[in-house]
């Protein structure tokens, strides 16, 4: 698998297998934050005390396999050019932080993408795992086994009294960030979403846009996260997360099926419109490709819209995004070009569905 | 509730300011709230924590006088990393593995503040650098066990479970005798 590979594809291979609950939850993550005992953290080492723990990475993981997970690939953040690093960040392979912060940063990303090390972020090593749908429980109990299978080799920053010490405050103790991505645009049209965020707050839950801290609910795409790291264990945590899910989900059904019952037509006049301006629409801004975008994924749950998959929402969210655009165009554009070219991919990319 | 800036998009930015004794309340949606620079404290999550780190320090200047104390803790530096306590205010963030050891008696009340009250680990023991952490927390298990056994009366079961214990303990101390 070549880099090649990452970049063109917009939809991970492992996006493409369906998950529990996957008409509502997109994916589930784990996230463990870990350090190297005996090195400064990245935000304040010096270049010559990070630049063996990347040497180390590709000594020993690099090309090395994990379980099923072969051929692990080690990508160079200072090798990548900055639409590649991107498209990396719009896939949520790498965070924007590890693209800002290039010099003897990488991540070790399994072929199906499911799996991705980043190293030397603002902890030496941020293991992200991914599994489709509704599976916070196999994505934690994987995520851990590959925590146990570098730790074979690495000498933790680990405290009997605090845990997993970690450069921010706020990740100590577990160093677990366990999180969902649910599309709820039955919620969010009956405004209940609002209304449920600052009780999702009081459980210690964050309610974020698709693209982490400070990003804005595009196409209805929320990501639900745990907080607190420190004084509970990892299985209390993901179960915590995993019952307001699980009450979102349901939450987000009955809507559905309220919203059917008392404005059917409606809601298929608002799928079919939305249908009609991703067809046939020659400029689009990314904002309403996203709401035209949810409007359909919901047409293809609710069954208005048929013969189109339901990863099209995930995929296009990904692939209009301003990286992925240019990196598909080959160049750079401006938002004007680059809002001529999402219209046209959009109407491509349905045209191909229509076969 | 409609923004009160632009009025077009909905608040979702509720701030109660209290400004020596006057209460204002002002509803903005996030892009008026950025543009405006409410909120800038709560939104960054740097400052906020950097807001907790200094939290003695605010009422230590309205009582007048700082305590030996807060004062000691500025000059704080880690042996390691060579971050002082300041600094690590500052950016809100450890310089390494030992500033942990460096700043901790400082530490509590951040952790209560950021973790609901939490300031002990109870997660994943890793399996080298926990050393016979896994072995002690077993022990520790099964003696709480011991003892709620005993409380019912069930003395064959608590038998057993005693009979367990002596076997880790031998163990822990098996292990600890190869350390040496």
């Amino acid at each position: 698998m070549s880099l090649q590979n990452f970049m063109n594809e917009a939809i991970s291979p492992w996006m493409k297998e369906e998950g529990p609950d996957s008409d509502i939850v997109l994916s589930s993550r784990i996230r463990l934050a870990r350090n190297f005992a005996q090195v400064t953290f990245p935000i304040i080492a010096k270049e010559e005390e990070l630049k063996p723990i990347l040497d180390f990475f590709n000594q020993e993981y690099a090309h090395q396999s994990f379980k099923d997970y072969r051929n692990l690939e080690l990508v160079e953040m200072s090798r990548l050019k900055p639409i590649e690093k991107r498209v990396l960040v719009e896939k949520h392979l790498i965070s924007p932080h590890l693209a800002e912060h290039s010099d003897h940063s990488a991540a070790l990303i399994s072929e199906n993408e499911q799996i991705s090390v980043m190293i030397n972020e603002e902890d030496h090593l941020r293991i992200q795992l991914y599994y489709p749908g509704f599976q916070l429980e196999q994505a934690l109990q994987r995520a851990s086994e590959l925590d146990d299978w570098l730790e074979e080799k690495i000498n933790y920053a680990f405290d009997e009294k605090r845990g997993y010490l970690t450069a921010c405050p706020t990740n100590v103790g577990t160093g677990m960030r366990a999180s969902v991505m649910m599309h709820l645009p039955a919620l969010a049209m009956t405004q209940q979403v609002n209304r449920m965020i600052p009780a999702i707050n009081q459980l210690g839950l964050v309610v974020r846009g698709i693209y982490g801290e400070g990003s804005e609910a595009l196409g209805n795409i929320f990501q639900i996260s745990n907080q607190i790291t420190l004084g509970k264990s990892e299985e209390d945590i993901v179960e915590d997360l995993q019952s307001v899910v699980r009450q979102l989900v349901d939450q987000e059904r009955k809507a559905r099926e309220t919203l059917m019952q008392r404005s059917g037509i409606q809601l298929e006049d608002r799928v079919f419109r939305s249908y009609g301006v991703l067809k046939n629409s020659r400029i689009i801004e990314s904002k309403e490709a996203a709401k035209c975008l949810s409007d359909v994924r919901l047409g293809i749950d609710l069954g208005f819209i048929k013969n189109v998959s339901q990863n099209i929402l995930n995929e296009l969210m990904i692939l209009t995004q301003p990286g992925f655009l240019q990196q598909y165009a080959q160049e750079t554009l401006t938002p004007d070009q680059r809002d001529i070219r999402r219209a046209s991919l959009i109407r491509e990319r349905l045209q191909l569905e229509k076969k | 509730m409609e923004c009160q800036e632009c009025h077009q998009r909905p608040a979702t930015v509720h701030l109660t300011k209290v400004i020596n004794g006057d209460k204002t309340e002002i509803h903005v949606c996030e892009q008026c709230a950025k543009e405006k620079g409410y909120g800038e404290t709560s939104f960054s999550l740097n400052d906020l924590l950097s807001g907790l780190f200094n939290f003695d320090h605010a009422t230590s200047i309205s009582s007048g006088t700082a305590p030996a104390s807060t004062q000691l803790a500025k000059q704080v530096q880690c042996p390691k990393c060579g971050l002082t306590y300041k600094e690590f205010a500052r950016i809100g963030k450890f310089g390494c593995a030992e500033c942990y050891k460096t700043f901790d008696e400082k530490l509590n009340p951040i952790f209560r503040r950021v973790h609901s009250g939490n300031t002990q680990h109870n997660g994943k023991i890793p399996k080298r650098a926990g050393g016979n952490l896994h072995l002690r927390k077993e022990i520790e298990q099964k003696k709480h066990e011991l003892h709620q056994l005993i409380d019912r009366e069930e003395f064959e079961e608590a038998a057993k479970v005693r009979d367990q214990i002596r076997k880790l303990e031998k163990q822990l101390d098996d292990e600890q005798g190869g350390d040496v």
